[in-house]
């Protein structure tokens, strides 16, 4: 990486030289923040705020608001369809972490290697998670088709029977993660990558000395090194996988039945199906703290393995 | 031991096209769909390159569904909310950066974290009270969601590494902190400004779940509108893969033309929208 930006993790750390402090000038620098901070303030932080109210009303479009207090999230504790959807979003989630974690590092590991055409081979590998994902969806849907879909073409070549893919409760979760992973990957790849540039030189030819093989390198100098970027990895993986709509409703829309309805998904229903804004605020708390704790502990993982490593 | 050599080379080419190739063999298929008669695409086993080629099913896209006028609406949309975040967010990242303030960035990361939804509802409320779903507004706005965040979280980042000496040069010569900004700290941040824009723009034009819940038909955005052509008309496979073909190209010209940049970007902030 030949930028020092902030990664979202830790902002100070990989952060370039520091600049020395300007504490006499910080005051004439606030005229540049402030139409930033009008635009935050108003589609950002008011939303968040206005949410929260919200999930303590009464409020459906169309029919006059009252305050309910917390009714709304004891309706949470009660509600059947939520709570799968809690649970779908989850596993959904895990696989779609695991998965692309594994196939990025393995293909950061190939990419970090002196290949003729390194940068084209990058720019086709990464081009799964810039595309509009509901144009790939579309293709998706195509390729998934139980009679007429190239995968199902695919697998009788290799003597494996017919799916029906994101058509059946059982498989929808495994096929959509099959996408996520697809368009994914590149991401944990780019960071992974970042990660590996980084290293040192000299353990690599001190354990070649030594006569340590491949496996026992990457075993002993570059998985240990590179665990904060895996953790990174693993956190901003974790964050989008819990978001995930897009793919998700353009090809299922949740379904078969609700066999593939996450929170995110639910929520949309909720609020823009049956226009229950205050509960569906609700939803979007709960759902929010969810993801917010999940990074709370990546960032303590984080935090104790740079200790562990003594780097913190 | 140079033959040795010789197969860990072929290996490591055999490892590349492997990891490569769901990509690229994904997007061959879809061409392949997009330029084939129906009576191809639905022929077992599958045909990778038919013997007439229906260049029909593009003229089609253009010819039908107001497909004009959504690209303008997403020209329009991405364009407004791109140039807006930019406007915005380049001088709060100077700001913030000489500042020393990065912990106010904080918020970026945790709008990060929020799903899109969250910004949606209420927002949709506000646009409703107003009577605004009719144009293109409500889009625009909702979209520096997308935009602002991403120009703040790059360009922090550049101007912390940008060097201050050149700025205190010139302010000993008189310039005020407006100029120094124009002048001085801005050409010198074109890079970062460039990655923000791309980044920007890409995350801004594929983004779906705004549009779907605020577009009219009139205002439908080109995600939303191939999405509509699944859901409501007769489902022919060819016009369908040349339609999301047609979106999502620009995105994918940008992403082989300018890669180190945006491989920069997202490394570097890890960044995406909504």
């Amino acid at each position: 990486m030949n930028t020092a930006v902030p990664s979202s993790s830790d902002g100070k750390k990989d952060a370039g030289p520091r600049q020395p402090k300007k504490g006499s000038l910080r005051p004439s620098h606030w005229p540049f923040i402030i139409p930033a901070l009008v635009v935050v303030g108003g589609v950002i932080v008011f939303p968040w705020i206005f949410t929260l109210w919200m999930s303590v009303n009464g409020w459906q479009i169309g029919v006059e608001q009252h305050f309910v207090g917390l009714t709304n999230y004891q309706r949470l504790l009660t509600d059947a369809r939520f709570i799968d959807s809690m649970g779908r979003t989850l596993s959904y989630t895990a696989l779609s972490v695991i998965a692309p974690l594994f196939l990025g590092t393995l293909a950061a590991l190939i990419f970090n290697t002196k290949l003729p055409g390194r940068g084209i081979l990058r720019g086709i590998f990464v081009m799964p998670m810039m595309a509009t994902p509901v144009a790939i969806a579309l293709v998706w849907t195509m390729m998934f088709h139980p009679q007429l879909g190239i995968l199902n073409y695919l697998l009788s070549l290799v003597g494996i029977g017919p799916q029906e893919w994101v058509f059946h409760p059982a498989t929808v979760i495994p096929s959509l993660v099959l996408v996520e992973t697809w368009q994914w990957t590149p991401l944990v790849m780019l960071i992974v990558l970042g990660g590996l540039a980084s290293l040192p030189a000299e353990p690599y030819e001190s354990a070649s000395l030594d006569g340590a093989s491949g496996w026992q390198k990457f075993r002993f100098i570059t998985f240990p090194m590179i665990i904060p970027f895996l953790l990174i990895a693993t956190m901003i993986r974790t964050i989008d996988a819990l978001k995930s709509f897009d793919i998700i409703y353009a090809i299922t829309q949740g379904g078969p039945g609700t066999a593939s309805e996450t929170i995110n998904l639910y929520l949309y229903s909720v609020a823009f199906t049956y226009y229950d804004v205050g509960y569906g605020s609700a939803i979007a708390v709960v759902f929010f703290i969810l993801i917010i704790a999940l990074s709370l502990l990546l960032i303590y993982l984080r935090q104790r393995t740079s200790w562990l490593l003594g780097d913190a | 031991m140079s033959l040795a050599k010789i197969f860990r080379k072929l290996g490591l080419v055999f490892a590349v096209f492997l990891i490569v190739s769901p990509a690229l063999l994904f997007f061959i298929w879809m061409v392949s769909l997009s330029v084939k008669f129906e009576i191809d695409n639905g022929a077992y086993p599958p045909i990778l390159i038919p013997e007439h080629f229906a260049w029909k099913n593009y003229t089609s896209v253009f010819e039908s569904n107001n497909f004009l006028l959504y690209f303008k609406n997403s020209i329009i949309v991405t364009g407004a909310a791109t140039l807006f975040g930019l406007i915005v967010g380049v001088p709060a990242g100077y700001g913030i950066a000489r500042m020393n303030a990065q912990k106010s960035a904080i918020i970026i990361m945790i709008a990060r974290m929020t799903p899109g939804l969250s910004f949606l509802i209420p927002l949709f409320l506000i646009f409703k009270g107003l009577d605004m779903l009719g144009t293109l507004w409500p889009q625009i706005i909702i979209h520096l969601v997308v935009t602002v965040p991403i120009v703040i979280w790059i360009m922090i980042g550049y101007f912390e590494t940008t060097p201050i000496e050149l700025e205190e040069a010139a302010m000993i010569d008189g310039a005020n902190r407006w100029q120094i900004f124009m002048k001085v700290a801005m050409p010198i941040a074109k890079p970062g400004i460039v990655v923000s824009f791309i980044l920007s723009v890409i995350f801004s034009w594929n983004n779906f779940v705004f549009g779907v819940v605020l577009a009219s038909r009139e205002t439908r955005t080109l995600p939303v509108a191939i999405y509509n052509m699944l859901s409501f008309e007769q489902v022919s496979w060819g016009p369908l893969a040349a339609a999301a073909l047609i979106v999502t190209l620009p995105v994918l010209i940008l992403t082989v033309a300018a890669q180190r940049q945006i491989v920069a970007g997202l490394t570097a902030g890890a960044v995406k929208g909504g």
